[in-house]
């Protein structure tokens, strides 16, 4: 395979493993965060710590960074997910910065220079891998009663905590599931960069990750994964168009709030038998509308 | 002791600048309850209108200040009626106004980038740089007029909340929106006036942090420490952000000055946690039971 289209496809992957993480903590639990670039640097930054000074391999160390990021996320839910209002999304921005700057300054891990010399475990395979595996496992939780209580959170808190649900567990799962995906994205991109420095953890990459998510649509797993590949790709096809690629993405952002707030896919599917109900029903010329999507603001 | 003051002095004009940008925050999310992100970019808008009036244009001094301010309150309601009340119209969750803001805030800082470039700017001398002394104790004009102008702000803010028709019907609509709209409050024309209350404060912050420091595209980063504040003198609580910025801005300054500026930020954060635990409603807010 072409080795630049190969370096493209590892880091939507990449992108993806965290994307997926953020989808099931805001898409389907109705949870904002904007801190997700520190769960990324905490996976990565512990498990180059694992590979470089302790010669790990790849897996166990990387299961170990999303391990070390869904516990520090388990210390921030903790204190914030039980409290109305935006505190958790509060907390999470400042938890954010504040991984950044703590990196910043512990020698130990290169400080704000940077720490090269990280092995290059990562390949096209490994990354394909993992994700496949972390989408069955999320696509199982989201099917399984403990995701239709996260949906449930999601669409209205009050009513789903009167039917019995534990509100505040079933987000914490949410939230330290979520961390520690990210976490193994982080892990992933340390091997893959060879190189980690606190700045490629900045809010940029926070909000780099959400946008990912309401463009492939909220509540859904295979919008995420497309929307992963597609803007991952994208700013490297219009390279000369990249100072107003932000630009446009604050912009569709918002219109895509006000026009149409799921996104690409939200709250559908791309499974084979979902394809294989819209091609049949393209084939006998029916309705085309799909049913799958229902009214327009039932987050 | 001399230090002690000076960094006391030093951290209360830090802290009413941080007090003007918390307090347009807070005003917002007490009336709609969700985290306004779009105010960083409005904030940076004010730093970047006040420098290109007193460079480009040459405008005096005072002309600048308060055109740039308004301008920012314009900017707040523009960003309103764009991103924010199609939403409203549509009742729509709270999640998606928190999309929407980060949508714009995202979409202010980098317009500047693309058409301005992202290159810091100084602000011209406007203010002679002989500070005022008081026995040993040396005060900058600058800072000491910053103090002065936010403290004036603050409390015409006060007056407006407090004394007048449509403070009553801000305080009233923050209470309960559908209420006081049944009562005849026209909820639309006060969350417009709300916003341009907290766009004009934010122009005013923007061109004194801009004087005070420099100018580029990424000064509104800074508001992270107003929601801080806010949410360590309680969300929604207009003297609770005052008095948890300055606090908060007076420990900043005394890390520095004793510590490291290096531990500055993260005392900040620190702190934000500390409070969560210990008191999440905030040193003056009210309990945070559900409101829905």
């Amino acid at each position: 395979m072409n080795t630049y289209i190969e370096g493209i496809l590892i880091l939507a992957g990449i992108n993806l493993m965290a994307v997926l993480g953020l989808s099931l903590l805001t898409g389907f639990t109705g949870l904002f965060s904007f801190g997700h670039a520190g769960f990324m640097a905490i996976g990565g930054y512990a498990s180059a710590m694992l590979t470089v000074k302790f010669h790990w391999p790849l897996i166990p160390a990387l299961l170990a960074g999303g391990l070390a990021a869904a516990l520090i996320s388990a210390v921030i839910g903790k204190v914030t997910l039980n409290l109305k209002g935006d505190y958790f999304c509060i907390a999470t921005l400042g938890f954010g910065e504040a991984i950044r700057l703590i990196l910043d300054n512990v020698q130990y891990f290169g400080g704000a220079r940077g720490w090269p010399g990280i092995p290059n475990y990562t390949n096209i395979w490994n990354v394909i891998a993992i994700n496949l595996l972390a989408i069955v496992i999320l696509a199982n939780l989201i099917r399984s009663r403990h995701g239709r209580n996260m949906i449930a959170i999601r669409e209205e808190e009050l009513a789903s905590q009167i039917i019995g649900i534990n509100v505040f567990k079933h987000k914490m799962v949410s939230l330290m599931l979520s961390a520690s995906y990210a976490g193994i994205a982080g892990g992933l991109m340390a091997h893959y960069m060879t190189f980690l420095q606190p700045k490629m953890f900045s809010l940029v990459k926070s909000t780099e990750l959400i946008i990912i998510v309401i463009f492939g649509g909220l509540g859904s797993i295979s919008g995420s994964v497309l929307g992963a590949l597609v803007l991952t790709a994208l700013p490297e096809v219009l390279r000369s168009f990249s100072r107003w690629r932000l630009v446009c993405y604050g912009l569709a952002v918002i219109i895509i709030m006000i026009s149409r707030p799921e996104g690409l896919l939200g709250g559908y599917e791309l499974t084979p038998s979902s394809i294989k109900k819209l091609y049949n029903r393209i084939i006998t010329k029916k309705r085309t509308r799909s049913q799958g999507l229902g009214g327009g603001d039932t987050l | 002791m001399t230090e002690f003051l000076q960094q006391l002095i030093n951290g209360l004009s830090i802290g009413s600048v941080y007090a003007l940008m918390a307090v347009g925050y807070s005003l917002v999310y007490s009336i709609m309850n969700f985290s306004n992100f779009a105010h960083g970019g409005v904030i940076m808008f004010g730093a970047y209108f006040g420098y290109f009036m007193l460079t480009v244009y040459d405008l005096p001094f005072p002309v600048a200040f308060i055109g740039s301010a308004i301008l920012t309150a314009l900017l707040a309601v523009a960003i309103e009626r764009a991103a924010y009340s199609p939403l409203r119209e549509r009742k729509a969750p709270f999640l998606y106004f928190i999309i929407s803001a980060m949508g714009a805030s995202i979409f202010l800082e980098n317009i500047i980038i693309a058409t301005i470039g992202p290159t810091f700017r100084t602000y011209p001398q406007i203010f002679p740089k002989e500070p005022f002394r008081i026995g040993s104790l040396a005060i900058g004009r600058l800072d000491l007029m910053i103090f002065a102008i936010s403290a004036i702000c603050l409390l015409l803010l006060i007056y407006i909340i407090d004394y007048t028709k449509i403070g009553k019907a801000i305080q009233a609509t923050a209470y309960n929106t559908k209420a006081s709209a049944l009562m005849g409050v026209n909820t639309a024309v006060i969350i417009i006036i709300v916003f341009a209350l907290g766009g004009f404060l934010a122009g005013i912050a923007g061109v004194m942090f801009g004087m005070k420091y420099t100018v580029y595209p990424q000064i509104g980063a800074i508001t992270i420490k107003s929601f801080i504040a806010a949410v360590f003198g309680g969300l929604g609580s207009l003297p609770g952000a005052v008095i948890g910025s300055i606090l908060l801005a007076v420990i900043e300054t005394l890390t520095s000055g004793y510590l490291s500026s290096q531990y500055r930020d993260l005392i900040a954060f620190a702190l934000l946690i500390g409070v969560l635990i210990v008191r999440p409603m905030g040193l003056m807010g009210k309990t945070t039971e559900d409101k829905a």
